[in-house]
């Protein structure tokens, strides 16, 4: 009785919430409030303001340098790798703000998955590649590391293809495979959000389908944010769409909507490849 | 109107292309120079010190008869002496460069540490000795014991050992650790999981270099105050002790008065140059078999 009073009580909250928003009735992951960053003197990202939302693919897109893949790498914190970066405003991730230092950035990552541009597994056994996260993270049992592997590895749509030869070394994989690889490895850290920078620009055509495909699984599970160099990529795969230009968002909405009708005539100059 | 005339490059080519053979020459003789002297080196000393090199010759204990003389008591001493210098500096080694290269931050205080550590390979083996005569034999009252000594060696590869190790961390490209880092990985678990198995090949090859430096190094160890009286075999790191380079010096010095010590010094050197050539031959195994391609 008290259990479905309390279930009552959460679904009306969600409803409420679904009455202030009525654009999507989905929960807001990132929500990114007057974000600015600089790398020493140079204003990199400027006063963003961005809602992701969960279970949808959020892609970035935008001519090289104009901070589409600085801001994918603040959101996991990734950024702070450089000495000289500064940063102001909010990312509320899940209502944490995650630029708060008492957010540990180790606990973020770890929620937080990220697949990188050029495929980077680590000299290693496939195993062990898939089975790094969550070693790191304490699991020592062999049945349930072999049990997240599997898992990981047929969520990458990888399994069949490499079921056999779990212990050889990942380096011995095509360029396509390893990309999928990194992808179990992010898999298998049962992360919220996937960060995808660029995860296509390595790849041939080919092994590019099979990301997007990928992609188009991996959002019944997970919400994820992908910087991508391909306007048509963009198009093919995401729901919603950002266009970033010198550091500022100059156009974010549902990706249908901006490419076929958008507000900005330097969002529709890009897209229509006069520039970039 | 063209302004290279073809046919004065022509005319000028014969004595282009000659210049080069001279530059080509000329380098090949500098080249040449150090494997002729050491060519010269390596048949003198084989040709004093070949014929005395037998099982009694190693296995004997020093002796003033030239004929009963042999160089176990330098073996085992140079033996105990790495046992303490490996671990020593691979440690201190290994530790720093981890410090310099991931954790400290870049900057004044780095920078400093950096320069002096680099300055610290350049110091005379000599005044290593002294340090060590300063610190270990006489302040910790160690006396010239192998610890003494395999402290004092320790500390004068010690730069290179940090050198070396920076070097192989820095080799670990930075996609490696983004991933792990991407993760949730902390620092430590990130160097430990990822720098350090991708860094040790080029780790152990620098050390192994810097302990064959350490094994034909002679000064610091005559001046800690090695005995070149006849001494015990050494059974352990609290033992005095003697090692084939000192050995090799006192028998020289003395040829004067023994002829015979020249031949003992040439044998020894023929057992110490084929030691470094194994260890260095272990390094470049190490280096080609273990090297990662990216």
């Amino acid at each position: 009785m008290s259990v479905l009073a309390k279930n009552k009580g959460f679904q009306v909250v969600t409803s409420m919430e679904e009455a202030k928003n009525p654009m999507s009735s989905k929960k807001i992951v990132y929500d990114t409030k007057d974000l600015n960053l600089w790398y020493g003197e140079d204003h990199a990202l400027k006063n963003i303001n961005l809602s992701i939302y969960e279970n949808e693919v959020t892609a970035i897109i935008g001519p090289s340098g104009c901070g589409k893949s600085t801001y994918i790498k603040t959101l996991n914190r990734m950024v702070e790798l450089i000495p000289v970066v500064r940063i102001s405003g909010e990312i509320m991730y899940r209502e944490r703000n995650i630029l708060d230092h008492s957010f540990k950035v180790e606990d973020l990552r770890t929620r937080v998955g990220m697949v990188f541009q050029k495929p980077n597994p680590f000299p290693k056994s496939i195993y062990e590649n898939v089975a790094y996260g969550p070693k790191i993270h304490g699991i020592r049992d062999k049945k349930t590391l072999d049990e997240i592997v599997e898992k990981s590895l047929k969520g990458a749509a990888i399994w069949d293809e490499v079921k056999d030869r779990l212990n050889e070394n990942a380096y011995g994989l095509s360029g396509g495979q390893q990309q999928r690889l990194c992808i179990a490895r992010a898999l298998a850290i049962e992360p919220d959000v996937i960060l995808m920078d660029e995860p296509t620009s390595a790849l041939d055509p080919i092994s590019t389908l099979k990301v997007e495909e990928l992609v188009q699984e991996l959002k019944k599970d997970f919400s994820i944010i992908i910087v991508t160099h391909n306007m048509q990529q963009a198009a093919r795969i995401s729901d919603k769409t950002a266009f970033f230009l010198s550091g500022e968002v100059v156009e974010f909405g549902k990706t249908d909507q901006i490419f076929s009708t958008p507000f900005d005539k330097r969002t529709e100059d890009y897209i229509t490849g006069r520039f970039g | 109107m063209k302004s290279i005339d073809h046919n004065l490059v022509q005319k000028k080519m014969g004595s282009r292309l000659l210049r080069n053979k001279m530059a080509k020459l000329l380098f090949m003789l500098a080249t040449l120079f150090g494997l002729l002297v050491l060519i010269v080196l390596i048949y003198r000393v084989i040709r004093d010190g070949a014929a005395w090199i037998d099982f009694d010759f190693i296995n004997n204990k020093l002796s003033t008869d030239p004929e009963r003389a042999g160089i176990m008591g330098a073996i085992l001493g140079t033996f105990w002496l790495m046992l303490v210098v490996a671990p020593v500096t691979m440690i201190l080694g290994i530790g720093t460069a981890i410090y310099l290269e991931e954790y400290a931050k870049k900057g004044k205080l780095q920078t400093i540490i950096q320069t002096n550590i680099s300055n610290l390979a350049g110091v005379p083996s000599v005044v290593f000795g002294l340090l060590g005569l300063t610190v270990f034999v006489r302040g910790m009252d160690l006396g010239n014991i192998v610890l003494a000594g395999g402290l004092t060696m320790a500390l004068l590869v010690l730069p290179v050992v940090v050198v070396a190790a920076q070097e192989a961390i820095r080799a670990v490209p930075g996609f490696l650790r983004e991933a792990s880092y991407g993760m949730g990985a902390t620092k430590w678990q990130t160097i430990k999981n990822v720098v350090l198995p991708a860094s040790l090949p080029g780790i152990l090859t620098g050390t192994i270099l810097a302990l064959s430096r350490a094994i034909g190094e002679t000064a610091p160890l005559v001046v800690i105050g090695i005995p070149a009286l006849l001494i015990p075999l050494p059974d352990g790191i609290f033992d005095k002790f003697t090692i084939l380079p000192v050995q090799i010096y006192y028998w020289t010095l003395d040829s004067a008065l023994v002829a015979e010590y020249t031949n003992l010094a040439a044998a020894t050197i023929v057992i110490l140059l084929v030691v470094l050539f194994l260890m260095n031959s272990v390094a470049i195994f190490i280096r080609n078999k273990f090297q990662q391609r990216y």
